[in-house]
């Protein structure tokens, strides 16, 4: 950043991991370490919200209660305290899909942790993402697990749940568990996807695409010009 | 940062002219005008962009500026001594290199096929472009649809210049990709009898994109790796490949991997290699932002070319029309194509439709250039750049009220972060560097030129020919990530542990590169971009 952009845009102090930077109000946290100098590893990723490689800590100055966000989704502000959580050692359970089936019983063999929950909701407070994180416990607790799969869809699997919770609840692996139970056995295959595959590997499908593959260019370009488009 | 009052007083033509084009559809454009936009506006046709490389198997070849400073670069084993005779410190049957979509298909392909499997990745495992592929996946699995109209669509929108060979694959493999997802338990969008629920996006005759609410990718993403660890394939994270190996008759056989961290550098010794790190986008071609993840610096395209594997079409860039343009946080960012899909249309500072919603990417992203630039129609931004809007508004009154939230709620949550509400009021948008469109050459069992050495996904080129349409992405790193892990697997029963691996091929690299005095002062792959102190 040139000095004439710094002029006129506002600067504020942030202390990354307890040291004083002066950066541009305008900047995301993630931009802020970088304008500061980090060239960073952990802590970044798809710098777009959607991988959760970038859950951070903060406090501000003057105040006593510890925030959380996504460095890449979350402005800086004056007097910002905060720490990156480069990885969390959370413990994911293995398993063969075709062996188990979306049940308590079975679930709990995963996931024991997940029925001594406190009801404390911390894991909802912290969530970047705003996901009900207690309730979908809850949901897996009646072995409902459509509605866990539903609500907990948006999770970035960032872990901040996880850094929170009193009884060790490894929550966002315990939903992905749920979201893939559920769409393996509760909801229903598509049928005619199944009939398609077995078409297309049984080669009955090859002679129609195989004109195609064989054909001039000026004949693909009359038939994709003048091709149908479904409305 | 919320809309200036400026924003919101332009803001107020959108709302004017909304009413009225409910329902109109804007004129397509006739191949002559597709032909013409592209070749005035499209920066693929900006020839200062581009130059011819120096060195290697395709010397001559052009490629962007950017991308000609990797390839004509020297190895970040320049000066190292490496012990070739010390016991390997991997020894392996299939070396997957990237952890995207790509690498992980092909490490569940591999090991399902009885291969001792290692992937090794950059950053963490799921760090990767296809974790941000928002809008969705094609596959020709409706009654009203066949793989041949599917594969009509990607030539035609790949602008004729496709692998015939490559885009049947894709194509004919894409229902088999759904149906394999959909059995590793992947949540798709579905209505109560189980059927997926598809829509149009740019340039698809047939509504066949397959979504995951807008987090698609992210759905594929970490089911599959969830299948991977469910596996104990053995994944090495923050450990890039900075180099293939050759044994002694020139045959892929392991890779220098270089701890992140620790900063060691490791031998991993394998009977195949497959090169699955994806695309280019944080080389920021032209000096544009990107939708791209943070790791996507061409690493797995020099480390390959430097072994002798030809590249095609590396001067095919794609740019998507809908890049975040403000807040300035959200610059360069993917606004998906489904929010297209779903009817929003792109407007100039007037509040008037300029261009066809749907056309292919390359087409409508140079119709805003277009707009903006020639025309002087574009909404002039607080930062010093134009942008034109994208009227997502519209998307509620023609589908009802609920649907952004339904079907675009990774959208709404980014813009409502930075207090834009995109249900209310629509987003400023202009084209963002996203897709490597070429890559290194592959047949269609995803082998490379040199021997034992595979390429998958964003890596591999001529798929799409020069223009990929939405959707096909996500598929391709799957077709060919499964292709690749199943023939490597394959071809490692028949052979035996590599010989006498070697840099040689890194020395007569190097030795070009001086006697054209190319690299200047250049290493790579740089694995990480530089935005410190900017």
């Amino acid at each position: 950043m040139s000095e004439s952009v710094r002029d006129t845009i506002k600067m504020v102090d942030i202390y990354i991991m307890g040291k004083r930077y002066t950066v541009p109000e305008t900047l995301t946290i993630m931009d802020a370490m970088e304008y500061a100098g980090y060239q960073l590893k952990r802590g970044c990723g798809c710098r777009a919200g959607f991988c959760g490689a970038c859950a951070t800590v903060y406090r501000m100055a003057g105040d006593y209660e510890l925030k959380v966000g996504l460095a890449c989704q979350t402005k800086v502000e004056e007097g910002m305290y905060l720490a990156q959580i480069p990885f969390f050692p959370a413990r994911k359970a293995t398993y063969e899909l075709e062996e188990i089936r979306p049940s308590v019983a079975h679930f709990t063999q995963l996931y024991p942790e997940v029925f001594r929950c406190l009801g404390c909701n911390s894991c909802t407070k912290v969530c970047p993402q705003d996901i009900e994180v207690m309730q979908y416990i809850a949901y897996l607790q009646r072995g409902d697990f459509a509605r866990a799969a539903d609500i907990s869809f948006d999770c970035l699997m960032c872990g901040l749940c996880v850094s929170r919770c009193p009884v060790n609840i490894v929550h966002y692996n315990a939903a992905l568990a749920a979201r893939r139970l559920y769409s393996r056995y509760i909801a229903k295959p598509d049928a005619f996807l199944a009939e398609r595959a077995k078409a297309i590997e049984a080669g009955e499908l090859d002679a129609e695409i195989g004109e195609l593959v064989k054909g001039d260019k000026e004949k693909l370009q009359e038939l994709y010009n003048n091709r149908e488009i479904e409305k | 940062m919320a809309y200036t009052p400026q924003l919101k007083e332009l803001m107020k033509k959108v709302e004017e002219t909304r009413a009225s084009r409910v329902g109109v559809d804007y004129p397509r454009m006739s191949p002559e005008e597709r032909r013409e936009v592209l070749q005035n506006f499209h920066p693929d046709y900006i020839e200062d962009g581009f130059r011819e490389i120096k060195v290697g198997v395709d010397k001559g070849i052009r490629m962007t500026n950017e991308m000609a400073d990797v390839f004509e670069s020297y190895s970040r084993l320049r000066d190292m001594e490496i012990d070739f005779k010390a016991e390997p410190d991997y020894d392996v049957d299939v070396l997957i290199i990237g952890g995207g979509g790509a690498g992980a298909s092909a490490a569940l392909k591999a090991h399902e096929a009885g291969a001792n499997v290692l992937l090794t990745t950059k950053l963490r495992f799921g760090d990767a472009n296809t974790m941000m592929a928002q809008g969705g996946i094609q596959a020709a699995d409706k009654e009203n649809d066949t793989p041949a109209i599917h594969y009509l669509d990607v030539v035609g929108g790949g602008r004729l210049e496709n692998i015939p060979e490559l885009a049947r694959a894709l194509v004919m493999d894409a229902p088999l990709v759904i149906r394999w997802l959909e059995e590793l338990g992947t949540m798709f969008d579905k209505n109560e009898k189980g059927t997926m629920i598809t829509s149009h996006g740019g340039g698809t005759s047939r509504k066949r994109m397959h979504a995951a609410r807008d987090y698609t990718g992210a759905e594929i993403m970490r089911t599959l790796r969830d299948e991977v660890y469910n596996k104990g394939i053995n994944v090495i994270e923050f450990s890039p490949a900075v180099e293939i190996l050759l044994d002694q008759q020139g045959r892929a056989g392991g890779t220098v991997l270089y701890n992140l961290e620790t900063e060691q550098y490791l031998i991993a010794r394998s009977k195949t290699v497959i090169i699955a790190t994806g695309g280019s986008g944080r080389l920021h071609y032209r000096g544009f932002p990107t939708s791209n993840h943070y790791g996507a610096t061409a690493d797995g395209l020099i480390i390959g070319y430097r072994a002798g594997a030809k590249t095609i079409y590396t001067d095919s860039i794609q740019y998507h029309p809908t890049g975040g343009a403000f807040p300035p946080q959200l610059l360069g960012l993917l606004v998906t194509e489904k929010t297209r899909g779903l009817g929003a249309q792109p407007l100039n500072i007037n509040g008037e439709q300029f261009v066809y919603h749907l056309e292919t990417r390359d087409v409508e992203s140079s119709a805003i250039i277009r707009e903006c630039e020639e025309r002087g129609l574009g909404v002039p931004l607080p930062t010093g750049i134009t942008a034109v809007w994208l009227d997502s508004p519209l998307i509620e009154l023609i589908h009802g009220e609920g649907t952004i939230e339904r079907q675009l709620p990774a959208m709404l949550r980014q813009f409502k972060r930075f207090d834009v509400d995109i249900r209310k009021e629509p987003m400023l948008i202009y084209p963002t560097l996203h897709y490597q469109n070429g890559g290194l050459l592959i047949d269609d069992q995803a082998r490379t030129s040199v021997e034992n050495l595979y390429v998958a996904g964003e890596a591999a080129g001529g798929i799409h020919g020069t223009n990929r349409l939405m959707g096909n992405s996500l598929l391709d790193i799957l077709v060919f990530g499964r292709r690749a892990g199943m023939g490597a697997a394959a071809k490692s029963k028949e052979i035996s542990t590599p010989e006498g691996l070697n840099l040689d091929h890194v020395a007569s690299y190097h030795r070009e590169l001086e006697e054209a005095d190319a690299a200047g002062e250049r290493v790579g792959p740089i694995l990480l971009p530089h935005y410190t102190h900017r």
